[in-house]
Order: structure tokens, then C-alpha cells, then sequence
């Protein structure tokens, strides 16, 4: 090799644009209805009401930012519940898990956001702008009136159908019917009007521009989706023993070599969203959809051929099929079986959680400077401040009982004794004095339990703290 | 036109330039990432015209769109202001007993008198009213001056042995060695008196004698039993709480030439609810009577 041979390397590999074409069968319908119902629940949810009562939002699906609420039909979250947002993370990833261990990349292929924006904006370009050739035959073009004219409509429509997006997602942090009328008279905050321009901005570029380079470069679900599967895993499979060699459909009658079933036409891989051949193998770019078998499927039964040449099976039974062995579906493996358990232990603790919440919760802060002092008369006190969250609508009164160390006293600061009171759905802030005489401590650390009882439901919250002393 | 010579591990071209044998390759930026640097000194260049920008030596530039961060700053403290004012109107109009007995004045107040003791207060009482050496713990239930609301009030608007204010409080004990009041030997005698009301070991025969050269001269401010007198800001000597150090040199000292702690007045400083809500809040550190 000569100095002049050399030839420039690149990391980097242009994009390929992607043209799907439109393509008609069973996993096709399946996808509209998905989308369909996905969107309509989508755009409908927030304008969903659900009467909570004087003052209270009645937005059945609202997560209020600013009055620190999360609204899910009878369901309130306080923001220090924020850990059955954990729970609800935790389900979804562990439904991802079974999900795909079962059926391998159906979340991928069918409900994935990106993959739903995804084919509502290519229904759009093939409306406007016509089917694959058409489309790459405009592209070809030199710009001109008609081409401008199109692409101005594409663009367009996809703007519009992203500002519905971005505004729907704004609904579930605002109240919805409020939220559309300050929009369009222009009184919406600068905030309201960012965010939804940026919900916009990111479903244009996402579903109208990046479509499979999301899928390809930027989501980690592909990357260790495979860890998920297993020989049994359900999976867009080409049937290869079947299909090759392929050949052209005439050179089959000519006789000589013997063909298989594949005619190379090539469909399956124009109507891919992300643009693979599925007959290379199991590969990352591929998200599981099936449009491929619509239309195989298709193919087959014009040329008179058995159907399901590229058809959703298991990696097990496409080996069995090929040794001519009896093949199976099994669901039930140690591996869903396991995704399942922790799926229906998860789920019964939040359910058995959500039941049985306090709606009394109490959080404790020991002073910390100075951590005790010594009163005239030689006792210890230290002090603490209480913050009592009452989260039923209703006015309380609570007690606060220390125990622990004999002789303690307490003190509440702008209260005669120790009984303190909470509005409804409210945090109540105090500040307790603690007393004890020097000899009833016998370190200079003593554990007292802090208890604070509703006067009318006798619900309890106990907490567990410490008394400073001097050193003994 | 001359031959580009390549590189022969990557292909790139080299730029001609040669350094000790090694030789400059050329790989010019990507083209995105120079837009995206034009972008931003063309962004850059439009700061400065339309927001203040170049200091001069008498000011800046203004900027054509007339924005100003200190108009922001006030305008957001006003709305601040506005927000608070359903508290704070109340407060100026109610007295400190008052506020205390409003759970939710109280509330207001705790938080935000907290915030005026850890900007004003806390360089000397310490945080929390923890108190320093030679400055006097808040937290605690001895009160030289009185803890009740209105008494601490007093204080904190007129300050202690501020000359300033003639409405301060004010007390001098007397230099009693160094202006000659009493002799070296009654001072020793008036310690010892001193260190037996704080239970440490004490020679019974000068403390006798104390007692006597304490009857004379300190009884009328600290009286008879030296349980102090609020009145009068004399400290009780037998609360074993000491704002000094509590020893038997420290009283020896202190009995000489007394030091005499000051504080300002706040009073024209801070503003009236201010004044009320840090009361509050240093009557809730723990020793408010």
C-alpha cells in the first residue's frame, strides 16, 4: 500500500432516507386500532372531570405543579408520596420485561410513542405527498410550485397535529378547558406558551424528521432488549429454510436449479418503518411491527404460495420447523414466570399501599444549633420543629405525647398545652420545647418516641428521636 | 498543481506543515459544529446591542430593548411584598402578645423572624440563639432584661447601653477595684461569696466576710438572695448561667473592672414588622417567659 492508496475512513454513516410504502393485512389493522385508541385516550384523558369538591381541581388526571398535587381520579398524591411514581416506574419496566419476553418487541412495534407519532405522521406524508415511489420521484425533483406546494402542506399538517401534542401534554400539568382559552386569547405565562413550544418542537423533529434514528441511535430499549429474549420469545422470523435460495418468479418455470419461496420483490423491506431486511436476520433496527408479513403475505397468496414466509414465531420453532420436527408455542417459562411474580408483588404493594395510607404524616427536625441548652435551674431543653401534614379536607386537632424519659416536659410554642390544630389539606408547622431534669438522662443522647394522635379519628403517627445532654 | 500527500495510517491529507518529523494532518471542523459557532457569535453580537452589555467609564450600555435585571429584581420583590402583605399588615397593626396568640401570624412570623436573627442577630447570639462567648444565649430561660414579649421588644428596638438612644437600656456596674470602691482583700472575699453560690468548693471564712462586703455594695442592684434584678439588667448570680465565663478569676475580674456588653438598636434599621416578627421568633428560641 502506497501513501496515495490510502483512502479516507469515516465513524459516521449518512442517513438513508427512508421511503415505507403502504402495505395492507392483519398486523397493519392492528396498528391503526392501537393507535387510535393510544391517541384518543391521549388527547382525551385530561378533559376527563372528576368532582373532588370546593376548590379542588376537578380534573381527573392533573399533576399540579404549583399546588404540589397529583390528581388520578380518586386518587390523591402528596409530593411526599412521590415514591408511588417509583412503583408505577418499577410496573412498566417489569410489564416491559414479560412484554417482551412473550412477544418480543411489541412495545416497540405497536404503543412505543415514538413509533405511534411515527406512523400518524407518515399516514400524513403518503396522504399529502403520495405512496413510496411517488414520493421518491417528488424528491428527485427540482423544486418547484407543486413540490413547494406539498412539502409547505406536509409540514404543515405535521406542525399542526405537534402543537395538539405538545398543548395535550401541557393539559395534564394545567386545567384543560382554562389552559385552551388563555392560549388562544394569548394570556397564557411565558412558561405555558415554552413548554408547549417545546412539546412541539420535539414531536415535529422526533415523528417527522428523526422517525427510525430514534429507534437506531438514540433509544437504549434496543440495546438490551436481547437480554430480554430467549429461543422461546416470540419474534418477527423470515423463514429461511423456506424462502432461499430466492429467485425472480420467472425464472422458476425455466426448471434447472430449484428455487425457494422468496421471490425477491423486495416489499418486505420497502414497507419497513425503519427501513430493514428482515430476511438478513434478527437485527436492532428492527421494531417488531409485522408490516413485513402484511406484506409477504400478500406477495404469497398473488403468486399462489403458502403464506407466513416471513411470520411471528419463536427462534425454537423456526429451527423445528426447519429440522421438520413438531414445533411448539411455550409461554410459560422460568423466565416470565419470574417478570410475572414481581410484576403481581410490586402491584399488590402499591394497591395494599394505596389502601391503607395514613393520611396523617408527621416529619421530626431536632434543633441543631444549639443542639440543648441548660436552663437556670439546671434541666436540659432541647427543641425540635414538627411539620404535620393533614391531607383529608376536613379540619384536625391532634395531641403530642413524648415519652421515654421520665419527667419529660413539653412545650409547644402559641399553644396553652400540647393539643396543636391543622387546617384540611394543609401542613401544620410547630415548635416543640423539651424539658427534662439533667439526672433523668443517663447519656448524652437518650431515644424518646414522639406521638401525635387525631382527636377525632385516634389515627396515630409515632416517631422515633433522640434527647440531647451534656456528655456524662 | 502540487501532489497532496496523504497519511498512510488514516488517509487523511496533510496540511504540509512539518514539526520534528511529525507531520500536521488536516482535519478541518465539522461543518455543524462551525455553524453552530457563527450561530453563537452572531447571538452574541445581538446580546450586546439589544441588552446591556460594554461597561464606559461613566456606566454601560443600555441595550435597545431597555431591559435592566435591577428593574426585574424589584419588580419581583414587589410582587413578593404584595404576596406577604396579607401578613404583614396585620402585624404592624398588632401588638407582639397578639401575633403570638395567631397561629398563623405565628407561623409567619417564626419563619420569617428566623430569616431577620440569621441576617442581623446570629453574628453574635449565634444560630438558633446558641450565644458566644461574652454574648448571651437566647435559648436558654435566663433573661437579664426580662424574656416576656414586650421586654424583648424593648430591646431589640432600642438596643442595651447604646448611647445612641436614649430610650436604651442601660446599667453599669461599678469599677469597684479599679476606681478604688474596695480594697483587694474585699474583692477576694466578694469572689469567694460568688463562687460559693455556684456550688464549687469555697473558703467559708472570706466568703463570710463577702457576705458582708456583698450586703454593702451589691445587694442594691443583684439583691439580697443575688437573684438579680430585671429592672435593672443585674444579672442572677445564682442561676448558674453565666454570660462570662463562670469561674473564680473571670469574678475576680468582672468584680474590677466589669466589662459592659452592647447592643445596637434596631429600631430605624429594621422596619417595625420586622422588629415584631424577630421578637417572636427569639421568644420562641426556648427561654421566653
Amino acid at each position: 500500500m502506497t501513501v496515495q492508496d490510502a483512502q479516507p475512513k469515516s465513524l459516521f454513516a449518512a442517513q438513508e432516507k427512508i421511503y415505507p410504502q403502504r402495505v395492507f393485512g392483519k398486523f397493519r389493522l392492528i396498528k391503526w386500532l392501537v393507535l387510535g385508541v393510544l391517541l384518543g385516550l391521549y388527547y382525551v384523558m385530561p378533559w376527563l372531570r372528576w368532582d373532588r369538591g370546593e376548590g379542588v381541581p376537578d380534573q381527573a388526571l392533573l399533576v399540579d405543579l404549583p399546588g404540589r398535587r397529583a390528581y388520578f381520579f380518586w386518587i390523591e398524591i402528596w409530593p411526599q408520596e412521590v415514591y408511588y411514581f417509583a412503583g408505577i416506574l418499577m410496573l412498566g419496566a417489569f410489564g416491559l420485561f414479560l412484554a417482551t419476553a412473550l412477544l418480543g418487541r411489541v412495545w416497540c412495534g405497536f404503543t412505543c410513542p415514538q413509533t405511534v407519532w411515527t406512523d400518524l405522521f407518515l399516514f400524513v406524508e403518503r396522504w399529502i405527498e403520495g405512496d413510496r415511489n411517488k414520493r421518491i420521484k417528488l424528491d428527485k425533483e427540482p423544486l418547484g410550485v407543486r413540490k413547494i406546494g406539498l412539502k409547505l402542506a406536509k409540514h404543515g399538517v405535521w406542525l399542526l397535529i405537534a402543537l395538539l401534542t405538545g398543548g395535550a401534554w401541557a393539559m395534564y400539568f394545567n386545567d384543560a378547558p382554562t389552559l385552551v382559552r388563555e392560549f388562544v386569547t394569548g394570556q397564557a405565562s411565558s412558561a405555558q406558551y415554552g413548554f408547549i413550544a417545546l412539546f412541539t418542537g420535539t414531536t415535529y423533529l422526533l415523528a417527522g424528521w428523526a422517525r427510525e434514528q430514534v429507534c437506531i441511535y438514540m433509544c437504549p430499549w434496543p440495546r438490551f432488549q436481547s437480554a430480554m429474549f430467549d429461543e422461546r420469545t416470540m419474534l418477527v422470523t423470515y423463514e429461511e429454510w423456506r424462502g432461499e435460495p430466492r429467485g425472480k418468479v420467472k425464472a422458476l418455470g425455466a426448471g434447472g436449479e430449484k428455487l425457494g419461496d422468496c421471490i425477491d420483490c423486495g416489499l418486505c423491506h420497502h414497507v419497513c418503518p425503519t427501513g430493514v431486511d428482515i430476511r438478513l436476520g434478527q437485527q436492532l433496527a428492527c421494531i417488531g411491527c409485522g408490516l413485513c408479513i402484511d406484506a409477504c403475505n400478500g406477495v404469497m397468496a398473488k403468486i399462489g404460495r403458502p403464506t407466513e414466509l416471513i411470520t411471528y414465531d419463536s427462534l425454537y420453532n423456526q429451527a423445528q420447523r426447519a429440522a421438520n420436527l413438531p414445533a411448539k408455542h411455550r409461554f410459560i417459562r422460568p423466565r416470565t414466570m419470574l417478570y410475572a411474580a414481581i410484576i403481581a408483588l410490586i402491584g399488590a404493594a402499591m394497591v395494599l399501599s394505596l389502601g391503607t395510607r395514613s393520611r396523617l404524616d408527621v416529619s421530626l427536625q431536632a434543633d441543631r444549633s444549639p443542639i440543648f441548652v441548660r436552663l437556670s435551674n439546671g434541666d436540659i431543653q432541647n427543641g425540635y420543629s414538627i411539620k404535620i401534614l393533614n391531607m383529608v379536607r376536613e379540619d384536625a386537632q391532634y395531641d403530642i405525647k413524648v415519652s421515654g424519659i421520665e419527667q419529660i416536659r413539653l412545650k409547644v410554642i402559641g399553644q396553652p398545652g400540647s393539643l396543636v390544630s391543622v387546617p384540611g389539606d394543609s401542613v401544620g408547622t410547630f415548635r416543640m420545647l423539651l424539658h427534662a431534669p439533667a439526672s433523668a438522662l443517663s447519656d448524652d443522647s437518650t431515644p424518646i418516641k414522639v406521638t401525635i394522635e387525631d382527636q377525632t379519628t385516634h389515627e396515630t403517627s409515632s416517631h422515633d428521636a433522640v434527647f440531647r445532654g451534656p456528655a456524662k | 498543481m502540487a501532489e497532496v500527500e496523504r497519511d498512510l495510517a488514516t488517509g487523511v491529507q496533510t496540511t504540509g506543515h512539518e514539526w520534528d518529523g511529525i507531520k500536521e494532518l488536516n482535519n478541518p471542523l465539522p461543518r455543524w459544529w462551525l455553524l453552530v459557532f457563527y450561530a453563537c457569535v452572531i447571538y452574541g453580537l445581538g446580546y450586546t446591542v439589544f441588552y446591556p452589555a460594554w461597561p464606559s467609564l461613566s456606566g454601560y450600555t443600555k441595550g435597545i430593548l431597555g431591559y435592566n435585571s435591577h428593574a426585574d429584581y424589584y419588580t419581583d420583590a414587589a410582587a413578593a411584598a404584595e404576596g406577604k402583605k396579607q401578613f404583614t399588615d396585620r402585624i404592624e397593626t398588632l401588638g407582639v402578645d397578639q401575633i403570638s396568640q395567631d397561629p398563623q401570624l405565628l407561623e409567619f412570623s417564626l419563619a420569617g423572624g428566623q430569616a431577620v436573627f440569621n441576617e442581623n442577630c446570629a453574628q453574635c447570639h449565634g444560630v438558633g440563639g446558641q450565644g458566644l462567648r461574652f454574648y448571651p444565649v437566647l435559648a436558654d430561660d435566663n433573661w437579664i432584661w426580662g424574656g416576656r414579649l414586650a421586654d424583648i421588644e424593648q430591646t431589640v428596638r432600642h438596643g442595651i447601653r447604646n448611647a445612641d438612644d436614649p430610650e436604651a437600656r442601660q446599667s453599669l456596674m461599678p469599677s469597684f477595684g479599679v476606681d478604688g470602691l474596695l480594697d483587694k482583700a474585699q474583692i477576694a472575699d466578694v469572689t469567694e461569696y460568688v463562687v460559693s453560690l455556684t456550688g464549687a468548693e469555697f473558703d467559708a471564712a472570706a466568703k463570710d466576710r463577702g457576705a458582708k462586703v456583698f450586703a454593702e455594695n451589691c445587694v442594691v442592684c443583684h439583691g439580697e438572695n443575688a437573684a438579680g434584678n430585671k429592672e435593672l439588667g443585674a444579672p442572677s448570680l445564682t442561676s448558674n448561667i453565666w454570660q462570662f465565663t463562670g469561674d473564680r478569676a473571670a469574678f475576680a475580674a468582672h468584680i474590677n473592672a466589669p466589662r459592659h456588653g452592647v447592643m445596637p438598636a434596631w429600631q430605624g434599621r429594621l422596619s417595625d414588622d420586622l422588629i415584631k416578627m424577630v421578637t417572636v421568633y427569639v421568644h420562641s428560641l426556648g427561654g421566653g417567659q
